[in-house]
């Protein structure tokens, strides 16, 4: 196939030259530097600021030491709280829960469809700080929305974000990024013709049954993107910091806010930067297995 | 197995009246096809016996039961659907169980009555292969081996044979007569195919904007068409119409229309009442029902040679008359291939269809009633 362009190369490397030296200056040297500073002991202050050492692996040892590994606030706390922050709120919650809505549309008369769309449209593109925000004000102690509520029902109130400050972030994550898989579901859902469901209605198909051998199967692909995606999101996501700083006592130290804490409040450069090339390894798993399936979904379509 | 009845059902989508208070009796065993054009509400009528539509007005009954509200896994019905769908993600055995696997019955067991029910329509061979590997006559068969392979109350089909090419839409056709012989299934089978309507009724309710126009056997609906309607979409070519002046004398009536002569016609003596004072009619005379005019014919009818097709047994022969109306003609010997200029074609009293203004058909003397 030949190809037709639209300007001649001089002027296409003309154009491009403006973005590509700003993803240069802003993405691609951060990230050898974050590589070079992980293998150092390079701090904000002191002697080690202006001059680090080289270090070689230490600072990933450190991360890796099996006597603190576990230890509230260290690098293996964080990661499995992560994992478990991924698996409850991106899979358990994000995923299922969307996956339930999107099928509970495909029932409702159009209107009401259109309606809960644009109503999880409109929350979804919110601004995080104004979401974390209203959950603050809604889990508040003396004035917060949650424990009028708790109140009104004869209910004790709860200090939320104290007593169970995991729970919460879960919960606000799985509220904040549900809307996207239900979206992604719905829309797949929708392209699957009207017939297939009206002949296993008529074949006698209760609802789940319709679901697990009709629905499922043929949205396969786009379920399979979709918990990549989330996971993905939800293992980087920062947004819970707002609500409580990783706290109480690093019980909701998410890896982000881990490394952040570890780069920016104990200024300890090389470690922070030696967590970041981890979290960066492992979003490249990620990353590879995604375009892995995508591009053997483009094969099977093709085939 | 079970009758159908439909009282007083009426469908509205939003300001648009799909079906019109509707009144339809269903026999049990009979083959009900529902007939028109599209837009006239046949295929919702259709949808509100299998239950996915509700009707806006009015109830709907399977044999004893009223269904108006029940949901279609309740109702014991089978369906066939226009765009066959069957399931992508699924083989043939597995499409064609799959009625059964929702009922929770074994896999042996539903596989093994899926290979009875495909060795019965001829693809008991393909029960491997996926949809997207078989021709669109083996999916539509397939299909239809989903919608036997459950004992159901009621068959309903709708346009089942209209994505296939010609040949194979015969072949189908007969196949799906030869199956209602043989199983005599309560059957509901809408078709804007008057020739599918015609060859697999037990009765055609002819539907037009959301009514039923005619309701009758095929043969009366083809022989005494109610209305001009049912008259130019049941036949092919459809029965050539002419606007005429009438006047009745002596209990006959007597037809005047540019290059017709006409035979007085006797007519009964409802048809002389409705007629009074009714001048303007509408003739129908059948394309089959004519023949090229040798003398002493009833009645004949000349125009200009518009058209002259030769289909093989037969040639259509059209004409045209001053006033840009056109006739045609099935004319079954050779003769009609020397035809040029003015023709006269010729045909029996008998064969005449009267029309009031309204459209409506006039009884004839000779037609009991």
């Amino acid at each position: 196939m030949r190809s037709f362009s639209l300007l001649s190369r001089s002027a296409g490397a003309a154009f491009l030259t403006p973005a590509g030296l700003l993803i240069g200056a802003f993405v691609i040297a951060p990230f050898f530097w974050v590589i070079y500073v992980s293998f150092t002991n390079r701090t904000l202050l002191g002697r080690t600021a202006m001059n680090p050492d080289f270090v070689g692996f230490a600072n990933y040892f450190s991360l890796f030491d099996a006597a603190s590994f576990f230890t509230r606030g260290e690098f293996g706390f964080s990661l499995i709280l992560t994992v478990q922050f991924v698996l409850l709120s991106a899979l358990a919650g994000q995923a299922a829960l969307g996956m339930l809505l999107a099928w509970m549309l495909q029932s409702v008369p159009k209107s009401l469809k259109r309606l809960t769309e644009a109503v999880v449209i409109a929350a979804w593109i919110l601004p995080e700080v104004v979401v974390a925000f209203a959950w603050f004000a809604f889990l508040d102690y003396e004035n917060g929305t949650l424990n009028m509520i708790m109140d009104a029902l004869g209910l004790p109130p709860g200090d939320w974000l104290l007593s169970f400050p995991f729970w919460v972030i879960v919960v606000f994550n799985t509220w904040r990024g549900t809307a996207f898989s239900m979206m992604l579901f719905n829309s797949a859902f929708s392209s699957i013709p009207p017939s297939y469901f009206q002949a296993a209605d008529v074949a006698g198909a209760t609802s789940w049954q319709k679901f697990r051998d009709i629905g499922l199967p043929l949205i396969r692909g786009h379920v399979v993107t979709d918990l990549i995606l989330i996971t993905m999101w939800t293992f980087n996501v920062f947004t819970p910091f707002l609500l409580t700083s990783g706290g109480p006592s690093y019980r909701t130290e998410i890896l982000p806010i881990y490394t952040y804490r570890v780069a920016f409040r104990d200024f300890e450069f090389g470690k922070g930067a030696a967590v970041g090339v981890i979290v960066m390894l492992i979003n490249l798993v990620f990353a590879l297995f995604y375009l892995w399936v995508t591009r053997r979904r483009a094969k099977g379509v093709a085939a | 197995m079970a009758s159908i009845r439909f009282d007083r059902v009426t469908k509205k989508f939003g300001e648009f009246t799909a079906v019109s208070d509707l009144d339809l009796e269903m026999g049990d065993g009979e083959f009900i096809c529902l007939l028109g054009p599209s837009g006239c509400g046949k295929t919702t009528t259709l949808r509100m016996i299998a239950g996915l539509e509700t009707p806006t007005s009015g109830r709907v009954h399977i044999g004893e039961r009223d269904v108006t509200f029940m949901h279609p896994k309740d109702r014991r019905i089978s369906m066939v659907f226009q765009d066959y769908a069957l399931y992508p993600h699924m083989n043939l055995a597995d499409n064609i169980a799959y009625p059964l696997k929702v009922r929770g019955e074994s896999e042996t067991k539903r596989h093994a009555r899926a290979r009875e029910v495909a060795d019965v329509l001829k693809i008991g061979h393909l029960l491997e292969r996926m949809p997207s590997q078989i021709s669109g006559g083996q999916q539509q068969r397939t299909s239809l081996a989903r919608a036997l392979v459950y004992p159901s109350d009621v068959y309903l089909f709708d346009e089942p044979l209209s994505n296939l090419d010609a040949k194979l839409r015969l072949e189908a056709r007969g196949f799906l007569n030869h199956l209602q012989r043989d199983m005599g299934m309560t059957a509901v089978y809408v078709t804007h195919d008057q020739a599918e309507a015609m060859a697999l009724a037990t009765r055609i309710a002819v539907m037009d904007a959301g009514k039923v126009v005619q309701y009758a056997p095929p043969l009366e609906v083809y022989r005494r068409p109610a209305t001009t309607f049912v008259a130019n979409f049941v036949g092919n070519p459809p029965m050539n119409l002419l606007p005429v002046e009438a006047m009745v004398a002596d209990g006959n009536v007597q037809l005047k229309a540019e290059g017709l002569s006409a035979a007085p016609l006797p007519v009964s003596r409802a048809a002389a009442r409705a007629l009074d004072g009714n001048t303007k009619l509408t003739l129908g005379v059948r394309p089959e029902h004519l023949t090229i005019a040798r003398g002493g014919e009833e009645n004949t009818i000349s125009g200009a040679l518009f058209a002259n097709e030769n289909m093989g047994p037969e040639t259509l022969v059209t004409l045209e008359r001053d006033d840009a109306a056109r006739f045609t003609a099935r004319i079954f010997t050779d003769e009609s291939l020397a035809l040029r200029g003015t023709v006269k074609l010729g045909f029996a009293s008998e064969h005449v269809h009267l029309f009031d203004p309204g459209g409506t058909r006039l009884p004839m003397d000779h037609e009991s009633a």
